[in-house]
């Protein structure tokens, strides 16, 4: 007596109805009121066997164990740094997780990492009161020098990225720049002036389109077009 | 004398003009702007964000922080002073009960979801409006929520009971007038804001809420419409 009443890649928003009966289960996003099941944000459906989700489509970036992300310095302590994560909470690195090299007691920290640096870290613990600790060590991990940085939705990174990478690695291909994609939707991006144009610019179209098919080929066109011309 | 047919035309149970739009502030991260008649009011949601000063944290939960406003220019009469008042203070307030029920806050300890809501201008109904406007916005922030909320006044108009009155129904000079703001989960059918202004018999307030349980269910649809629209026109433009 089951019943599924919407589609795969259906919007639903809050309080819809999207499910009927016991044998179907409720995943993230949804909750189950009685018989039903019910859509507990704005979000995109996602039918996977007898389960249903939802994919946000919007929301801050909320710290997460593992993630990789861009972070900007605000202060300097004692024992560490106080990050800015692009969420309501703040990120703590400490000394010990900072660098490999060896750093003497009462060393000047901000030889390391200044107030105003953004570096590449991973986070290595969230506590239930979201108190977040990040560690620079680890492949990939380290200030960013030059470039620029620019804010994207934190929802739509899996879409920068692509599958395995497949996107952003592209994108690098027909700018020549280099990109670093946080998961906290901070993305940095360093080449000559004209392709870090040209890679935002794609970024952005990602950002837009980025819950359409058939958008790998789309960006690949847009770049290809974006390089012909003498770019502005 | 009765009240035997309506200042604009509208039948008992209908209410003004309602339009819907999500997604207009693109700094906010959740926007809207719900228009019945010539009430407009736009929200716009920010967070959840850090909160400080500190002392005003919540280990256990986020919270919730509404802020009502009537722009200078708002009212068909005098200039509203600008700046807070007693008044919006109170919406403020009201508001802020009504949106936390269906509110699921605990995923964001520390923390506040900021709602400000503006009115460029009323007629009556500007809490219910706002409450509208606030609750689209912060689905569209993608905050975990249990329902929308929708609300409408209904009231009693004289001998009549009606839905959605405007400002002359409110200040009806030839007999009494009840003016009752009611918001609601339309799919719980459950009540988080009930006010009045008035006097009415116990049948016929029950008899006003069943006309506003229909009528938001109405506004939820007309919410649910805005919601759908945001990101459905920007995945068909393309196409």
């Amino acid at each position: 007596m089951s019943e599924i009443k919407v589609k795969d890649k259906d919007i639903v928003v809050p309080g819809e109805v999207v499910a009927l009966g016991m044998d179907i289960f409720p995943g993230s996003g949804t909750y189950r009121e009685g018989e039903n099941i019910i859509s507990a944000r704005l979000g995109l459906v996602q039918i996977d066997g007898r389960t249903i989700k939802l994919i946000p489509l919007s929301g801050r970036y909320i710290p997460k164990k593992f993630d990789t992300i861009i972070c900007k310095v605000t202060d300097v302590s004692l024992n560490g740094w106080r990050l800015d994560t692009n969420s309501p909470y703040q990120a703590m690195l400490p000394m010990k997780e900072a660098t490999s090299q060896f750093i003497p007691r009462g060393a000047d920290l901000t030889q390391f990492y200044d107030i105003g640096d953004y570096i590449v870290c991973k986070i290595f613990n969230v506590t239930s009161q979201k108190l977040v600790d990040v560690t620079m060590r680890g492949v990939g991990l380290s200030k960013l020098k030059g470039g620029r940085t620019i804010q994207v939705e934190s929802n739509k990174v899996p879409r920068i990225v692509g599958k395995q990478g497949s996107m952003v690695s592209m994108i690098k291909d027909a700018t020549g720049c280099n990109i670093i994609v946080g998961q906290n939707g901070l993305v940095w991006i360093n080449g000559t002036p004209e392709n870090e144009l040209l890679a935002i610019k794609s970024i952005r179209k990602i950002e837009e389109e980025s819950h359409l098919s058939g958008l790998t080929d789309k960006i690949k066109e847009f770049l290809d077009n974006g390089k012909a011309k003498p770019s502005v | 004398m009765t009240y035997k047919t309506r200042a604009d035309g509208r039948k008992f149970d209908e209410t003004r003009k309602i339009e819907a739009k999500v997604g207009i502030i693109p700094n906010a991260d959740g926007s809207a702007y719900f228009k019945i008649g010539n009430t407009w009011a736009y929200a716009a949601v920010y967070g959840p964000r850090n909160l400080h000063p500190k002392f005003l944290q919540d280990p256990s939960k986020g919270i919730l922080r509404c802020n009502y406003n009537m722009m200078p220019f708002s009212s068909s009469g005098e200039r509203v002073r600008p700046g807070g008042s007693r008044r919006s203070k109170e919406i403020s307030m009201v508001t802020e009960k009504a949106l936390l029920p269906v509110l699921d806050l605990v995923e964001y300890p520390n923390s506040v979801v900021d709602v400000f809501i503006e009115l460029p201008q009323t007629e009556a109904g500007s809490r219910c409006a706002g409450i509208c406007a606030a609750s689209m916005a912060l689905a569209d922030a993608g905050l975990a929520m249990k329902d929308l909320v929708a609300a409408i006044s209904v009231g009693r108009v004289d001998d009549k009971i009606v839905v959605d009155l405007n400002y002359l129904e409110e200040s009806y000079p030839d007999g009494p007038v009840a003016d009752i703001p009611v918001a609601m989960m339309p799919n719980q059918g459950k009540i988080t804001l009930l006010q009045m202004d008035g006097l009415i018999s116990k049948d016929n307030l029950k008899k006003a809420l069943e006309m506003a349980k229909k009528a938001c269910k109405d506004i939820y649809e007309i919410q649910k419409k805005a919601l759908k629209e945001k990101y459905r026109t920007e995945a068909e433009e393309q196409v």
